[in-house]
């Protein structure tokens, strides 16, 4: 249709991806442990549903702010009124200490340098809009989360330039493959305008080194461009190292208040660390004032509800019951995790080794026909319409060698972890490359795990050096 | 201040040109009246002698309903122990569709607000961050960078911000006269049709605000069928905003495109489109609850895409359901809010009567168009802007300039009456009316030399201390009342 813009008759928003479409397929058929037990059970889905219980019993103990009074007092008047960009102050000033206590208090966040939006979604486009002009370029390492074609690029008009990493270093970001990557924008034209990472990565479930953190920083600081480090995990962090922030990185180059400090910012959100992407709630941070300031008038088309920041600057400024959920979510994801990955293992699977996320990147190579993209859609629809199981292939992350595939772990019951597993085991177990395996898995699971124990001492000691694999 | 700010952009490569441009409106020097309010901001007892805010379109007069009714349903929360059981299920609920309830409750609510003249498909509700957040969407899907809508003026200067900053269309504006109380006629829409055409924009469509914010006035059912007949003539779409749909007073009756478009035959309804909110109607614009309701199909698909940008929180869907479900509380309650605006804008009509002061005919909305041509010493907009600089300092009241809606004849303001109690509005007409005798009195000593009478008329202007160079009445516009956003209490609890 003519009439309508270009941004609807295109594909721009980018769900046409296979990641996307493996939703909708789940959509048709959901599993559900007594209604629908041979339905398909959602892997594909990032969500963090392990601690809802810690949340539902602080309400209970906090009747006032779950019911919106103050003092007893109903201030439901004032919060329907309340529709200030500028956000709740009471309702920042919890936000940045739970992030600096995420960051284990080792940096500080201005609560003033805070700007709200609706879920990290919009945050990231409305950094785009800052920072990029249609037609400039962000750079960022594959593999990545598929929603960022569509936020990133869609309305933006920015484009998006591939820094490659392969499974050879474990997908870490180099030197070179930046410098490729932004030599390739170069060729095409493109103006680069900065560089965007996921800390802790999504898909892969690995935070970036200190190391990757300092060749970043060094990068930019050359190219004088900027860096957004999208940290929505942060708080998933489960593995034996602290996570290491941007933010801490820039502090211990003692480039706080530079101006390079003012060309990094940082993009969160509670959706992940406190399950509840329903409510919308992200953030961008910027050492910038203009870029406050211009992302804060921007904040308008996607303001957070006012009774969700009331009810969330309670719970956050509750140091008790942060400390205690940070605390209890880490456990419960490690647990989580060790589980898929035992159970992968046990079907002769391996993953990425991961320290943090609600997801594990899987490697399946090995059972694919042939080392082609088309063979992982072959096998992911495989897995899909057979096994029953919602999982997101690696090409729809633009990961650049075929046979990875995520596996989300934290948005389901254990017993459907298992279920989902066991279903895994018997469709790898049916095809001829499992039939090999089988015969030889105690012998793989042998050399797998002394694989893994190695990593781990490895990686233990040699925490600045980059290790063979991770 | 903006070459500064150009000059640090090129320094340090920082912004884009969206970003450290003007596009959002609010450099405008109207806002005076803002930091006028803030710094000295009306409390009938704290600060009795400090500014009324009068420049805020909100609807305050039934927030004691609507808090009766939340604390009467604790089970509409996800958090108290009646409502904790949907909490998981309500926190995890991300769904661009939007919870089923949510929409169906929404659809119904827009048929009441309609006088239940005309059905809304549940399934054509698309959410957005308010109707900001719905116009910025409806202008990406319609609209190409430098694409045109017509606007008839006077318009919420928000506009600017919301259908061009990001978006990159063009406002093209139909100029509205008082002399047939700002109808809009096909006379003026075929002249800025002409108008776009001459400046190589392409017109994509045509945004009306029924009822209209600034005027008040709806639009009839002849009006509305020529304006959904000349954009199907010309293939265009139409754009109706109706946040203010529920705000008719008393009997006044609302006209919904909605109802129009069954009234025509062969109506191309994949160009009609409906921007709605709860913003206004049930005064709850922290909710953040904006529609887009489409009659076409793809835009329907795409925009709920895009809604992925600025979702309702599922937290407020679900107390909004649960609300708008309650027949009898919404049908009380659109009834007291009619009664109460009705009450509101007959008081404060009346008090302007007795002063002698005119005001545009309207029967809806949550402010009044007045008329104060006749206290211009010129009809000029500089005119206006120095006699609304005297009415925020002097007076103390902050009444929007009609400047800043783009009208198109200086001396009209606009004035918010739904946004403060009875008390406060009793205050404010005190303050006009020792403005108007102030006025009267100074011109009244009759004086043999023409001299004396000349310096005698309209002497509020000696008392004028600020400069008015900047009449930028054709800038990126006055923005809106919208942000920023007077002390709330919210702001000042934190200290």
């Amino acid at each position: 249709m003519k009439q309508l813009s270009t941004k609807v008759t295109s594909n721009g928003h980018g769900q046409d991806s296979s990641y996307f479409l493996g939703w909708e397929e789940y959509e048709k058929n959901p599993y559900d442990e007594i209604k629908n037990p041979n339905g398909m059970i959602q892997m594909g889905l990032a969500e963090n549903q392990l601690c809802f219980d810690l949340i539902e019993s602080w309400l209970v103990k906090n009747p006032d702010a779950a019911s919106l009074k103050r003092n007893g007092q109903s201030i439901f008047r004032e919060l329907a009124l309340f529709q200030d960009y500028h956000g709740m102050p009471e309702f920042k000033k919890a936000m940045a200490e739970f992030m600096e206590e995420i960051r284990g208090n080792r940096v500080t966040f201005d609560p003033k340098n805070i700007v709200l939006a609706a879920g990290s979604t919009s945050a990231n486009e409305t950094l785009m809009f800052c920072l990029a002009e249609p037609g400039d370029a962000f750079l960022l390492p594959t593999p990545y989360y598929p929603g960022f074609d569509r936020d990133l690029k869609w309305r933006t008009g920015a484009e998006i330039v591939p820094i490659h990493c392969s499974s050879s270093n474990g997908f870490q970001i180099t030197e070179s493959a930046l410098q490729q990557a932004y030599q390739q924008a170069e060729k095409l034209d493109l103006k680069v305008k900065g560089v965007l990472v996921t800390n802790p990565s999504n898909p892969l479930g690995t935070a970036l080194t200190r190391r990757e953190l300092n060749l970043l920083v060094d990068f930019i600081t050359s190219k004088n461009i900027h860096l957004i480090s999208d940290e929505i995990y942060s708080g998933t962090m489960f593995g034996f190292e602290q996570f290491i922030s941007v933010m801490d990185v820039l502090k211990d180059k003692k480039l706080e208040n530079t101006e390079v400090s003012k060309r990094v910012h940082v993009v969160y959100s509670l959706s992940k660390d406190l399950g509840l992407p329903g409510f919308r709630v992200g953030a961008i941070y910027s050492n910038e004032e203009m870029i406050v300031s211009a992302a804060t008038k921007m904040s308008s088309f996607g303001l957070v509800s006012s009774q969700t920041q009331y009810l969330l600057s309670a719970l956050l400024s509750d140091k008790k019951f942060t400390s205690q959920y940070l605390e209890e979510n880490q456990k419960r994801l490690k647990s989580r995790q060790r589980r898929l990955v035992s159970g992968l293992e046990s079907a002769g699977i391996t993953c990425l080794r991961s320290n943090a996320g609600l997801f594990c990147w899987v490697d399946m190579r090995h059972l694919l026909d042939t080392n082609t993209f088309e063979a992982e859609l072959d096998l992911w629809k495989k897995i899909v319409y057979n096994v029953k199981l919602n999982i997101s292939p690696g090409s729809s992350c633009h990961c650049t060698e075929p046979g990875w595939f995520r596996v989300c772990f934290a948005n389901m019951s254990e017993d459907t972890l298992d279920l989902a597993l066991k279903r895994l085991k018997t469709f790898v177990e049916s095809t001829d490359c499992g039939r090999m395996i089988s015969r030889s898995s105690h012998e793989r699971l042998k050399s797998l795990r002394k694989k893994t124990v190695s990593n781990w001492v490895f990686r233990v000691s040699w925490t600045d050096r980059v290790p063979d694999e991770r | 201040m903006v070459s500064f700010a150009t000059e640090k952009k090129q320094d340090l490569n920082l912004l884009s040109r969206i970003a450290s441009g003007d596009g959002h409106g609010e450099n405008s020097s109207y806002f005076d009246g803002w930091k006028a309010y803030e710094e000295n901001p009306f409390h009938p007892i704290d600060r009795p002698d400090g500014v009324i805010q009068m420049g805020l379109a909100e609807n305050q007069l039934c927030g004691d309903l609507m808090r009766k009714w939340v604390l009467k349903h604790p089970e509409a929360s996800i958090c108290t122990s009646e409502g904790v059981n949907r909490f998981s299920d309500i926190a995890i609920f991300q769904d661009y569709h939007g919870l089923p309830e949510f929409r169906q409750a929404v659809a119904k609510f827009m048929e009441k607000t309609r006088n239940n003249k005309v059905k809304f498909d549940p399934d054509r509700i698309v959410m957005s961050g308010g109707a900001t957040g719905a116009h910025e969407t409806v202008a990406f899907c319609l609209a190409n960078p430098g694409d045109g809508f017509l606007v008839p003026t006077p318009y919420y200067p928000g506009f600017n911000r919301d259908l061009r900053w990001r978006t990159g269309v063009n406002l093209v504006p139909v100029t509205c006269h008082s002399s047939d109380g700002f109808k809009i006629t096909v006379e003026a829409l075929e002249a800025a049709y002409e108008n776009a055409r001459k400046s190589n924009i392409p017109v994509k469509g045509l945004l009306v605000t029924n009822p209209s914010n600034p005027l008040g006035t709806t639009l009839d059912r002849e009006c509305l069928k020529s304006l959904v007949n000349f954009t199907n003539d010309k293939g265009i779409h139409l754009i109706a905003d109706e946040i203010y749909a529920a705000t008719t007073f008393g009997q006044s009756e609302f006209i919904s495109v909605a109802e129009v478009v069954e009234e025509i035959e062969d109506c191309n309804r994949d160009l009609i489109h409906i921007v709605y909110s709860l913003s206004k109607d049930m005064g709850l614009p922290g909710l953040r609850v904006g529609i887009v309701y489409s009659y076409n199909d793809r835009v329907v698909q795409i925009a709920r895409k895009m809604s992925s940008f600025g979702l309702v929180s599922s937290q407020t869907q679900h107390l909004i359901s649960k609300m708008l479900s309650d027949e009898d509380f919404v049908d009380e309650f659109i009834r007291e809010s009619k009664l109460r605006l009705a009450a509101r804008h007959a008081e404060i009509t009346t008090g302007l009567d007795g002063l002698g002061i005119g005001w545009l005919k309207a029967k809806a909305g949550l402010f009044l168009w007045m008329d104060l041509r006749n206290l211009l010493k010129t009809a000029t907009f500089d005119s206006e802007t120095e006699l609304w600089r005297v009415i925020v300092h002097q007076v103390k009241l902050n009444v929007s300039p009609g400047g800043s809606f783009h009208c198109h004849e200086p001396g009209w303001f606009r004035v918010c009456f739904a946004n403060m109690d009875h008390k406060t509005m009793e205050t404010a007409l005190e303050r006009i009316r020792v403005f108007t005798s102030q006025l009267e009195e100074e011109t009244k000593p009759m004086v043999s030399t023409t001299m004396m009478a000349k310096k005698k008329k309209k002497c509020w202007q000696s008392n004028l201390r600020l400069s008015f160079s900047d009449t930028r009445r054709f800038d990126d516009g006055f923005f809106s009342p919208h942000s920023p956003v007077p002390p709330s209490p919210l702001v000042r609890a934190q200290t």
